[in-house]
């Protein structure tokens, strides 16, 4: 570890390739975070099941592309889609059931549901990593220190562009005012005459949606596998709670940093380590997080 | 038969048949020493959520220590002071009688003191938070505790130890390991249901029902709080030693495994009955023996079934199969729904 | 007559807003204090910053002689400064008498005494109290099935369970039958008279608090507006106008 250490202080130019990483994953987290903070703002539901929305967008980009041969940048819209029906499907089977039930059933049913869908890809798909490619090309910086392939400047922009256009849809739309008027008060909007059950329905499945379409980022810049949901479901949580749920800027500067932290110490800690970083990281945010609270009397909520 | 005999019967019973169990089934003692465990392992989680409203997805942590300890202390204890520090290798480890045995009493208690002083360090921060950032912060310890021991040298990273063999016969060796997973099981049993039976009982359950309450009535429940789960880790620690040495193979995803026991954990004290001493009991007896019968039939599948299983629980049946029974007939519980009593008006009289 | 406690200059803000403005008042030991004010006065809110629930932006508060103004809530209970709860707290999911036993003083909590049994004089001691606040007959019930106003009393009994030496009550009466009224006032006067608990009470029922009170305080917009003996509040223009609505 000592080792790593010096070599980034002997070369800083190895810092800015891990950084440059780390942000374009970020913008990734970000996406997933969003989605997380808004069902939790608006259904009070932390989603579990987060995580393994996102691994299967990316199955869907990765069977769209190696079976299909579309090109992965391509099938972005159709694992958001078919996330998005998924999604919406879950509220209707299960979802809407805890809607107004304490955290823990929501917790424990999501979890549930988390299992449900990674265990089914494990069986389905195989636990092999996957990717798909994309054949674009790389970026070279410094001198040929640094390279950023393309695909993930790509989806570094798309996620953020996602990002924004769910931010203005959610401004501007009527959809996105009767789901920001639900979260704020859902019995104030009812008796105005919302519709909250299909606000609900519909916040769900644009949360799916919008994991989909990561899912489908992830595997043309990285990878994945069944088993990659768990991580960024804690991932998004803790984005979540260093930003507070209402805060965009707070989530975009929180989901970068995460991502160049990890970045950082699967080099320094050693890549066998980088997954109990993670983990780590988050106990470590939340124990911080309560214990400045408790010092107004307070606690995470 | 008296009410003293009646209450006593449940016990005698299930004792008389736990002791003869190597007699009566000897083919399936190891399922049967897993069922202890199960019980164990329910017992425990019920403790912190059921009776006191914490939410724990991270019991395994303990589980994993436990495993872990005794075997290291095997290691250590019997080999020269110069390897000690290879602990690791898939050198199979031959003990004579006396060895392993203090070995692995050592390792036990080792494993204990471990457990809870974790217990105790973690629980001071960790048990100031409520509710779903205690269940989610639970859940990032359980596995970075996963893949921290999956990354560290010493026990072995990615590849594992060896607990030594069982120096005894072959036909010994599950009649032992039976045998200690039904008095690990048995002891906790009966040190919960003394510890639900006075004040710490009412506190805890304090605790779960309005923890700003119980804080304002001046109830300890930093205190109370903290030996709850560390009483759980504790017994968690038992059972994991004996799981790693009745294993011999230990690795991350035998000490640690969050998607099996982790959460099989939860899901049996929710479907038993999460709040009372028999639920946890029932429903790892019901979920154990329902396992067999999934893992023969569906494989692979039965994950699936495992998480379809929670999400119906959970949605459909929150009140598990004792809270059921309990709102059935609350009389044979010792509760009065005296509609007499409910419907006796208040009254001031003077008095 | 000492007072038993004293709130100096206290004063906390909820981001911009003032719930409480520099407010001084004193409880005297052994009496029967009243704090009144239209919703939103700060009243809850002033008790909150008593008993420590949450911190306070200035000002100081003493109880018994000592500064509790750093202290947290289960610090100061201990020390026999109780609230109860506008809404209502009790602990639902046990019966009527486990509330009650739990609900003994715990000033000593060992590991020894953690596991310890509540002696049979606790239950008893807590089946007098259910009685004396009218509960006797519900003692084995569920807490969490009895009707509002019923939990109410159950919470004033765990209340004095506890053997505070204050006992801030808020809104002691609110959802309690009318028809019993009378005789809970008569009850919180032999609480203060007989068992020695000094009261401070909020109180929104103008004919309970005046009947009840030796001196009452009057707060409107944060701050203190008037204070005295009962008819000298009840006929002060300014509290007839803060209820009123007047500026």
């Amino acid at each position: 570890m000592i080792d790593n250490l010096l070599l980034l202080y002997d070369a800083p130019i190895l810092s800015v390739q891990l950084l440059v990483d780390g942000l374009m994953i970020g913008a990734i987290f970000a996406l997933a975070a969003y989605g997380m903070a808004l069902v939790w703002g608006v259904m009070d539901i932390i989603n579990i099941a987060q995580g393994e929305f996102v691994m299967l967008g990316g199955y869907v980009t990765f069977f769209l592309a190696t079976r299909a041969g579309i090109h992965p940048l391509l099938t972005v819209p159709a694992a958001a889609a078919a996330l998005f029906i998924l999604g919406w499907v879950l509220y209707r089977l299960v979802i809407f059931r805890i809607v107004d039930q304490d955290m823990f059933i929501s917790i424990l049913a999501t979890f549930g549901i988390s299992i449900v869908l990674q265990q089914l890809a494990n069986e389905l798909f195989g636990a092999d990593v996957q990717t798909a490619e994309s054949g674009l090309g790389t970026l070279f910086f410094a001198d040929g220190m640094v390279t950023v392939p393309e695909i993930k400047v790509v989806s570094f922009v798309a996620a953020l562009a996602l990002g924004a256009a769910l931010f203005v849809f959610l401004r501007n739309s009527r959809l996105g005012q009767a789901i920001r008027a639900t979260a704020q008060n859902a019995r104030a909007a009812r008796i105005m005459g919302v519709n909250t059950d299909r606000v609900y329905a519909m916040t769900f499945a644009l949360n799916a949606a919008i994991c989909g379409a990561a899912g489908s980022l992830v595997v043309m810049t990285w990878l994945i596998h069944p088993y990659l949901g768990l991580a960024y479901t804690l991932r998004s949580f803790m984005i979540v709670v260093v930003a507070g749920l209402g805060s965009i800027v707070g989530v975009i500067f929180a989901s970068l940093g995460l991502g160049a932290a990890e970045n950082f110490a699967g080099f320094i800690l050693g890549t066998e380590y980088q997954a109990a970083f993670v983990f780590s990281l988050l106990v470590v945010i939340l124990l911080l997080r309560n214990f400045q609270l408790s010092r107004q009397r307070k606690h995470l909520k | 038969m008296t009410h003293r005999t009646r209450h006593l019967l449940p016990y005698v019973l299930i004792g008389l048949a736990g002791l003869a169990a190597p007699l009566i089934a000897p083919t399936y003692l190891v399922q049967l020493a897993l069922l202890w465990m199960m019980i164990l392992f329910a017992l425990t989680w019920d403790l912190c959520g059921g009776q006191m409203g914490y939410n724990s997805f991270g019991n395994i942590l303990f589980f994993g220590i436990g495993c872990y300890v005794p075997a290291v202390v095997q290691r250590g204890l019997y080999r020269h002071i110069a390897e000690y520090a290879t602990v690791t290798g898939g050198e199979v480890q031959k003990l004579t009688l006396t060895q392993y045995f203090t070995g692995f009493a050592l390792g036990l208690a080792l494993a204990v003191v471990i457990a809870v002083a974790v217990g105790a360090i973690l629980g001071s921060g960790i048990l100031g938070m409520r509710g779903h950032y205690f269940a989610i912060c639970t859940l990032g310890v359980g596995i970075a505790a996963g893949e921290i021991a999956n990354g560290w040298e010493y026990i072995g990273s990615g590849s594992g130890m060896l607990a030594p063999i069982y120096p005894g016969t072959a036909n010994a060796r599950p009649i032992f390991f039976y045998y200690l997973f039904f008095l690990f099981a048995v002891m906790c049993f009966f040190t919960l249901k003394w510890m639900y039976s006075g004040r710490f009982g009412l506190a805890i359950n304090a605790i779960r029902d309005d923890e700003d309450k119980a804080e304002a009535m001046g109830i300890h429940t930093t205190h109370y709080k903290t030996v709850a789960w560390c009483v759980s880790g504790f017994f968690l620690a038992l059972a994991g030693g004996a799981f790693g040495h009745l294993n011999n193979f230990i690795d991350r995803d035998v000490a640690f495994p969050g998607a099996t026991f982790g959460v099989w954990m939860v899901l049996m004290a929710i479907l038993g009955g999460k709040g009372t001493i028999w639920g946890p009991v029932i429903g790892a007896t019901v979920f154990h023996v329902t396992q067999e019968f999934f893992w023969t039939y569906l494989f692979g599948w039965q994950r699936v079934a495992l998480g379809l299983l929670i999400v119906i629980i959970v949605v459909f049946f929150p009140l598990g199969i004792m809270g059921w029974l309990r709102e059935q007939w609350p009389e044979k519980f010792g509760e009065t729904v005296d509609v007499a009593a409910r419907a006796a008006p208040v009254s001031l009289g003077d008095s | 007559m000492t007072a038993i406690l004293e709130v100096n200059g206290v004063t906390k803000l909820f981001g911009g807003v003032i719930a409480n403005d520099n407010i001084t008042l004193n409880v005297p030991q052994g009496g029967i204090t009243g704090l009144i004010g239209p919703n939103g006065s700060g009243k809850t809110t002033l008790f909150n910053s008593i008993v420590g629930f949450h911190p306070i932006d200035s000002g100081f508060v003493t109880f018994a002689g000592r500064d509790i103004s750093r202290l947290r809530v289960p610090d100061i209970a201990r020390m026999g400064l109780l609230r109860t709860f506008q809404q209502t707290r009790i602990y639902g999911k046990m019966s009527c008498v486990e509330n009650m036993e739990i609900s003994v003083p715990h000033t000593h909590e060992g590991l020894r005494t953690i596991f310890s049994k509540y002696p049979q004089a606790v239950t008893e001691r807590g089946e007098e109290l259910l009685d004396f606040v009218g509960l006797y007959a519900k003692r084995h019930l569920r807490a969490g099935d009895l009707s509002f106003g019923q939990q109410k009393l159950l919470e004033l009994a765990m209340a004095l369970m506890n053997q505070p030496k204050l006992l801030l009550l808020d809104e002691p009466t609110a959802g309690v039958n009318p028809v019993l009224i009378n005789t809970l006032i008569d009850r919180l006067k032999r609480i203060n008279s007989d068992i020695g608990i000094t009261l401070f009470v909020i109180e929104h029922n103008m004919r309970v608090i005046m009947d009840l009170a030796e001196h009452i305080y009057c707060l409107a917009h944060g701050r203190l507006l008037a204070q005295g003996p009962p008819d000298t509040i009840r006929t002060d223009q300014r509290v007839i106008d803060a209820y009123l609505g007047a500026r």
